[in-house]
């Protein structure tokens, strides 16, 4: 393809060739024996400038509203984690070097929500990536009603949070919600679902994949549709059935989908805050009157917002950061590891 | 198996808009809370002055129809109203915007949780109301707690919250109980652990399904709040632990926690909702900002059978004030505006539509009931019983954390006694523990 700077540069070289059809030809032949260069520097230079910046005004708006929402607010949040800061006297702001993370690192609520937000983190995940695939591979198959069935499964995630966890929130609920109800039919007591440790982690995550599961089968959908038709016919004359083909095409065709879904939903899991807030109801923040499912997120907002103690949650949001970077350090390893073997 | 690429483009393209909506969806959920709309008023055209007020919840001014007629006396003045639903979103977002200077409304609201914080750290920052006012018209303790050291009068009281017990009388007679309001007060008068009591010989009878009171935290701050020292001393100093007040209430608390008489619900979720629906708890500690809670979650089932008696000692829960941030740009127009919102006839209008209790005693003769509340309640004398209690208040210290060592009393400590079965003395050292992080210890 020409390059648009060949196609645009042409007009300028031209006006060079002809002088005088050029009104700027025209000032240079005023200047008086000077060579009639006047106009092209002028205008090549603004074609230079015009090819060298364009690009970078186009951009710009995503870094001026990057840097202004995004980058300042980090470095700005890395300040006050240096600081003693309240909410209620912003204006001023002691020097506490590093205060803010010693106190943290020997704080049990830390670490009890660095363990919550892991522990949610797999429970949540694993299942809910296992059953997305599931669903996908059934969701290639010939259905009547496919687009229906897709549309449905994309409706948990189409619904805010909000709504999402008020409605669990009222299943989940010890006297007379529908699970402990169900659980009774079975004969099993009733579970004190918000305050018990694991069964209140549970019912987050089962939030968590009630919403995220229909998202991420359709990932999967649309590259499993990518996968040639022709691994598949291949795999059936070597006489694979159904399962096989899923196990030894399928899955290995989709491994950087897999791997980048893995990556989306720790990172989602690592802030994890909305469920399990409303989950809590009044005084969620709290995350159970043991902590028992405070996340990360849950403490920074507890201890910014709640609190007030806006210099120990901007330490939270970096040792979040932090442990996001060391997360995506290590995908990228396993990544290369996975690229190498292949 | 076979699916042609233009299918699976579609397919790509649609999970592409769906991760472009997150975004968008998960930015209205999070917006859903505030319909608000920052700045100061501006002038509108027509050389109106636009003035704005920021509220939380239901303050009823809206309602009982004052904006439009303080606009129909005052044809200059626009009124817009800034609601936040939620008290823990609406503060911090007005301690930033004072800090910063901009973007706060001409009028503010403050919860009287938050008032202590806003005297002591956010003085300088509102318009000192006390030499336009009257301040007698206002309960005496009301206008304390929004006075500054140097005693400047940073905020005007709106509604109050004054305490009774709210009870069902059909339950009381199923478990063989006296139902006859001032008979029930005498028996409970000045001691909560005689109401405590009265809940062991209820639980003996107690008609199926039922239980004595909603939660042993709403006991805790029923007990806490008509006691003069809470966590603080006047000096401003932390002494949650040595209070006789919160030592008073935390005792209160452990034997309602401890004796089965406790339905184990939070108050204001979901499941306390229902839990007056389903006549689930025969008393509540109850502010008269209640009353109309009660009325509205019971619905029609609980009509005549709810009744008021006075509470075993009188204090307060909840309350609002409003001020004036010196930042606001019509700071004379929104002056005149609150001392009207604030003035005895107008308060006596919210009670009439929302039940809010006023602030200014000279308003209690003119109260009146919506002849609705009065029938769902057995034709208690409610405000006769709220006014009686509003004057007997104590006067009460609060401070710069009330609102979150509060929290890790009740929702941490009391409720792991409550509902995780924890000993009395695990559920204080988890308080502790909790306080201390609060407090940065």
């Amino acid at each position: 393809m020409t390059s648009p700077k060949q196609a645009l540069a042409h007009p300028a070289s031209s006006a060079e060739a002809a002088p005088g059809s050029q009104p700027g030809a025209a000032r240079g032949a005023h200047g008086g024996g000077t060579p009639p260069k006047g106009p092209s520097p002028w205008r090549s230079k603004l074609y230079r400038w015009d090819m060298k910046a364009s690009p970078y005004v186009f951009i710009a708006p995503f870094f001026v509203i990057f840097g202004a929402f995004s980058l300042v607010p980090l470095l700005y949040t890395a300040w006050y984690s240096l600081h003693d800061v309240q909410l209620s006297s912003l204006d001023t702001q002691t020097w506490a070097g590093l205060d803010n993370y010693q106190n943290l690192l020997s704080s049990d609520f830390f670490w009890n929500a660095l363990k919550n937000t892991f522990t949610i983190g797999v429970i949540s995940t694993v299942p809910q990536l296992m059953a997305a695939i599931g669903l996908a591979h059934l969701l290639n198959y010939r259905l009547r009603g496919s687009t229906m069935w897709r549309v449905v499964m994309l409706t948990p995630y189409a619904t805010s949070v909000a709504a999402a966890t008020l409605v669990f929130t009222l299943l989940y609920s010890w006297d007379g919600g529908m699970v402990n109800w169900l659980l009774d039919f079975v004969g099993i007591d009733p579970i004190n679902w918000r305050e018990s440790d694991w069964g209140s982690q549970f019912a987050v995550s089962s939030i968590v994949i009630w919403r995220w599961t229909g998202y991420n089968a359709l990932i999967y959908l649309a590259a499993m549709q990518a996968i040639p038709a022709d691994l598949y016919e291949s795999a059936a004359i070597d006489g694979a059935n159904r399962w096989q083909q899923f196990i030894h095409v399928t899955v290995p065709q989709l491994r950087p989908t897999i791997l980048f879904t893995v990556v989306i939903s720790t990172i989602g899991a690592t802030q994890l805050f909305g469920e399990p807030l409303l989950f809590g109801g009044v005084s969620g923040s709290k995350g159970g009157s043991e902590h028992q499912y405070q996340t990360l997120g849950l403490y920074m907002y507890d201890q910014g917002w709640i609190i007030g103690n806006l210099g120990k949650a901007s330490a939270i949001a970096w040792s979040m950061f932090l442990i996001l970077l060391i997360i995506a350090a290590i995908n990228l390893l396993v990544t290369r590891r996975l690229r190498k073997s292949q | 198996m076979r699916t042609t690429t233009r299918r699976s483009h579609r397919l790509l393209a649609l999970a592409a808009v769906a991760a472009l909506t997150t975004g968008v969806l998960a930015g209205c959920a999070g917006d859903s809370d505030d319909g608000d709309s920052s700045g100061s008023g501006n002038n509108a055209g027509g050389g109106k002055t636009t003035l704005t007020i920021g509220t939380f919840g239901v303050f009823g001014y809206k309602q009982a129809g004052l904006y439009d007629e303080y606009m129909k006396s005052h044809p200059d003045i626009t009124i817009k109203e800034n609601v936040t639903t939620r008290t823990d979103v609406y503060w911090p977002k007005v301690l930033t915007r004072l800090q910063a200077g901009s973007g706060t409304d001409d009028i503010q609201a403050i919860e009287v949780g938050n008032i202590t914080e806003a005297v002591q750290t956010q003085g300088s920052k509102f318009v000192d109301l006390g030499k336009d006012v009257d301040k007698s018209q206002w309960l005496d303790w009301k206008n304390a707690q929004a006075t500054t050291a140097d005693g400047k009068l940073i905020g005007l009281g709106t509604d109050i919250g004054p305490m009774a017990i709210c009870y069902r009388k059909d339950l009381f007679q199923k478990a063989g109980l006296e139902t006859d309001r001032t008979k029930l007060a005498a028996q409970w008068k000045g001691d909560w652990n005689k109401y405590v009591d009265l809940g062991k010989q209820y639980m003996k009878k107690a008609p199926s399904g039922t239980k004595f009171v909603d939660s042993a935290s709403s006991v805790y701050n029923a007990v806490l709040n008509g006691e003069s020292e809470r966590y603080y001393d006047k000096s401003g100093k932390v002494v949650w632990d040595e209070s006789t007040g919160v030592k008073n209430a935390w005792d209160v608390a452990m034997s309602v926690a401890t004796s089965n008489m406790s339905a184990k619900l939070k108050q204001f979720d979901k499941p306390w909702d229902q839990g007056y629906a389903n006549a689930s708890f025969a008393t509540v500690a109850c502010p008269a900002w209640m009353i109309g809670y009660i009325q509205e979650k019971s619905g029609d089932a609980g009509k005549g059978k709810w009744d008021v008696a006075a509470a075993p000692t009188a204090g307060n829960w909840g309350g609002s004030f409003i001020g004036v941030p010196t930042a606001g740009k019509h700071q004379k127009e929104a002056i005149e505006l609150a001392k009207w919102l604030t003035a005895p006839e107008q308060q006596a209008k919210v009670f009439a539509k929302q039940a809010s209790f006023p602030s200014t005693p000279s308003a209690y003769s003119t109260l009146k009931p919506a002849a609705a509340t009065t029938e769902f309640f057995s034709n208690a004398p409610i405000t006769q019983i709220f006014s009686d209690s509003a004057k007997t208040i104590p006067a009460q210290v609060f401070g710069v954390k009330d609102q979150p060592i509060n929290t890790a009393l009740t929702d941490i400590g009391i409720l792991q006694v409550e509902q995780k079965g924890k000993s009395p003395e695990q559920g204080w050292d988890a308080a502790t523990n909790e306080i201390k992080d609060v407090l940065g210890q």
